[in-house]
Order: C-alpha cells, then structure tokens, then sequence
C-alpha cells in the first residue's frame, strides 16, 4: 500500500459522509448569511471549539 | 533502463491524480457557493488555502516543538509567534470594533482545560500531528493520521458529551485582552516568548526558514480572511466533534440530553448541513488542499506506507481518541487554542501553550514505547 491509496482512502471518505449528510441535511441557499460576516450588521453564530458548555447560560 | 520506464510512470501517476482533483475541488467550490451560500464557498476556499499553505510549505505545530525540545531549533516555533502576531495586529483590533459581529477564540481556563492541554500536547508528539496537523497528513497519505482522525472525532465527540462535568471541577469565566491595551500586552507576550526561545537556541539555529516565513504570512491572511468571513475565527475541534455527533445521531443515538449539544448554536449545527459548519469547511479544505499539493509533488505518493508494529497502529489509533477528547476539554487544539486563543485576546490560549509545551516533553518520551520509533 502507499501513500496515494491513503489519500484516496482520505478523500472517499470525506465524500461519502458529505454526500451522506447532504442526503439527510441539504443546505438551503436562500438561508444564506451575507457573505462577509464583517459589516453584515449580524450576530456571528457558528460552533466554534472554545464555544461556552451550558445549554441555554 | 528502468528508470527511464519509472520516471514517466511516475510523471504519469501524478499528472492523473491533478487534473481530475483540481476539477474536483473548482467544482466542489463552486457548488458549495451555489448550493449552500457564497459565504460557506468562501470558508471552504479558506480551507483549502490553509491545507496548501500547511502542506504545500512544510508548516505545523508538532514538529517545530519536536525540533526545539530535541535540537533547541527555534525556526518554527518563532514563525508560530510571527504569524499569530500578525493575526493577532489585525483581529484584535476588528474585534474590538466590531463586538456585534465578529467573536474571538474565547476559552475558560480551568483544571480539566489545563489538564486536556496537558495530554493533548503529549498526544500530538506521539503521532506527530495536531489538530490541523493530522487533517493535512490524512490528506497528503499518511497512514498513522488517516487512523488516527476518525478516533480523534469520536474523542471530540466523548468529549463534548463530557465537558459541563469537567468544567464544573472549576473554570474561571473567559478572560480576554482586548482593545489596544490587550494587543500590547499580546504583542508584548509573543515577544517575550520569542526571546526565550532565541536565549535557548542552540546556536546556528537561531533564523526562521524562508518557507516558514512565508508559510507565517500567509496563514495569518487565511486566519483574517476567516474572522472577516465567518465571523469566528480558525477553529478545527469543533468541526470534527460534529462530523462524529451527526454520525452518531444517523446510527440512533439521541444527543439531546447532551448539555453541550442541547446549546441552541449545537443543536443548530448539529441538524443543519455539514456544508454550513465554519470549523467543518476549513477542515474539508485543509484536507482537500494537502492532498492537491501531494499529487502535485513528484514521487510523495508512491512511497510505501509506514510498517509500524501491531503496537504502533494501536498507539496511533489511541492518541487520535486522546487529541480528540482531550482538545474538547482544552477549548481547541493548537489551532482554536493556541493560534486562535493568542490572536484574539482570550488568556486560556497563553495556559493552553504551556500545558501543551510540557505534555509534549512527556510525549516525546512516550514515542519510542509508543511502538512510534526506535527505543532511545
């Protein structure tokens, strides 16, 4: 086995759970944000690793 | 006689593997602009940026630490330093004016932050891969990370599930350096570190490479490029606690008793598509872009995969877990913590880097019993 088998390896697996969660969640353009969060006049609201850990405080 | 068959097998391998990726991510870009929004094609451009610029120019945050504590090489420790100062010259003074719109890498500092930083750091040099570290190897072919990243996102997972107990062991409030006094003070941080650093050198050693030089540049673009965007800055941990949460979920589990994944913003981005996950589209990115840049790369993937033993697999597939859980508990990895945490303001990223510097002394020693590497 080389390198090129894990990297194929890699990539089909990134596109199987991809196409996966499209089929179980498609995403819905006209929900689109704006395309800069800077100066959208909107609060940022994403997960983020340093994200608080209590529901709802 | 042989190698004038090999080279254009080789050339030819290569130039297949290009063209049919490099279509591949154009499309996938422009289909995520077009099918989820222009914003989430824009982040997943960023992504790619980071995996070609991580990949394509040899920066990482495991080895340079492996080069200082085992050589005393600073190189590129003090372009970490560079690069999250640049970030930190733009970011903090964009959050500072635009608290309504952007938000930094804010953590808390806590024992269970401490010791997940602790571990991670041991973890990292025990694979030799981060956070960001392991998604561009995995996608450049190499074997120990593509074990080693569905454990982490199971970790990441376990460890969401977990962190309201660990945090309650005790956690101060996020504490975060803001406005100019706090980009001083950050500056003036990194600086003293970088001096350190250089007194400890051994000599000869004390320059960063041009390629790491450029390499600081050009991430602290990417990571600005993402505050601006997305509103949040780089982050890698979340996104793959995520990616492991929705495949739980698809298996049956119900996460809705889960504390962290209960929040509004989780449960939001726990039922929404992958492809409106900041943290998840830089990850696909950082991997997509390693691997262009590997195809790209003249005989990088023909060479054979590692013959570790049974135990070195094992090792490999454990410390993905630990990075995983242990970064949940940490607020982030080398990227949310440390890069992100430092450059906009949050002090959880200043304890997680000392935590991680000595786990990562233990690491080093644990590689060799780890199965990683000859015994020393």
């Amino acid at each position: 086995m080389t390198r090129r088998h894990i990297m194929f390896a890699a990539c089909g697996l990134l596109a199987a759970m991809l196409a996966l969660d499209l089929r179980a969640s498609p995403p819905n353009p006209f929900d689109a944000p704006a395309v800069l969060a800077l100066w959208s006049g909107a609060a940022p609201v994403g997960g983020f690793c340093g994200a608080p850990a209590f529901s709802g405080s | 006689m042989s190698s004038t068959v090999a080279i254009p097998v080789t050339e030819a391998r290569r130039q297949f593997g290009v063209w049919p990726l490099t279509l591949l991510l154009l499309a996938g870009l422009a289909a995520t602009a077009l099918f989820a929004g222009a914003r989430f094609g824009l982040v997943l451009a960023i992504g790619l940026g980071f995996g070609l610029v991580l990949e394509g120019l040899r920066f990482g945050f495991a080895g340079p630490w492996r080069a200082m504590i085992e050589r005393r090489d600073p190189g590129g420790i003090l372009a970490q330093l560079l690069s999250i100062a640049l970030v930190a010259a733009v970011a903090l003074p964009l959050l500072a004016g635009n608290p309504d719109e952007l938000i930094g890498a804010q953590g808390r500092i806590g024992w269970a932050m401490v010791g997940g930083a602790f571990v991670f750091g041991a973890a990292m040099q025990v694979v030799l891969g981060c956070g960001s570290g392991t998604l561009v190897n995995a996608g450049s072919g190499n074997a120990v990370a593509l074990v080693a990243l569905p454990l982490f996102c199971v970790g990441s997972l376990l460890g969401s599930i977990h962190l309201n107990w660990w945090t309650e062991l005790g956690a101060l409030p996020p504490i975060v350096l803001s406005g100019g006094a706090g980009l001083g003070l950050t500056l003036a941080a990194l600086a003293a570190v970088a001096v350190l650093v250089l007194a400890r050198a051994a000599p000869g050693t004390r320059r960063i490479q041009r390629h790491h030089l450029l390499a600081a540049v050009l991430l602290a673009g990417l990571a600005i490029g993402n505050l601006v965007v997305a509103g949040q800055p780089w982050g890698v941990v979340y996104g793959l606690g995520l990616w492991a949460a929705k495949g739980a979920v698809a298996l049956g589990a119900d996460l809705s008793g889960s504390g962290f994944w209960a929040a509004p913003v989780n449960a939001a981005t726990l039922s929404g598509s992958i492809l409106t996950d900041y943290t998840s589209l830089t990850n696909i990115g950082m991997i997509l872009g390693a691997a262009w840049i590997a195809t790209r790369r003249a005989g990088s993937l023909d060479q054979p995969a590692p013959r570790l033993p049974l135990r070195g697999w094992v090792a490999a597939a454990l410390s993905g877990l630990v990075l995983g859980y242990s970064s949940r508990l940490a607020f982030g990895c080398n990227v949310g913590a440390l890069y992100s945490g430092i450059a906009t303001g949050s002090l959880h990223g200043w304890v997680w880097f000392a935590a991680a510097f000595a786990g990562s002394i233990l690491g080093l020693r644990l590689r060799p019993w780890a199965g990683m590497e000859a015994k020393r």
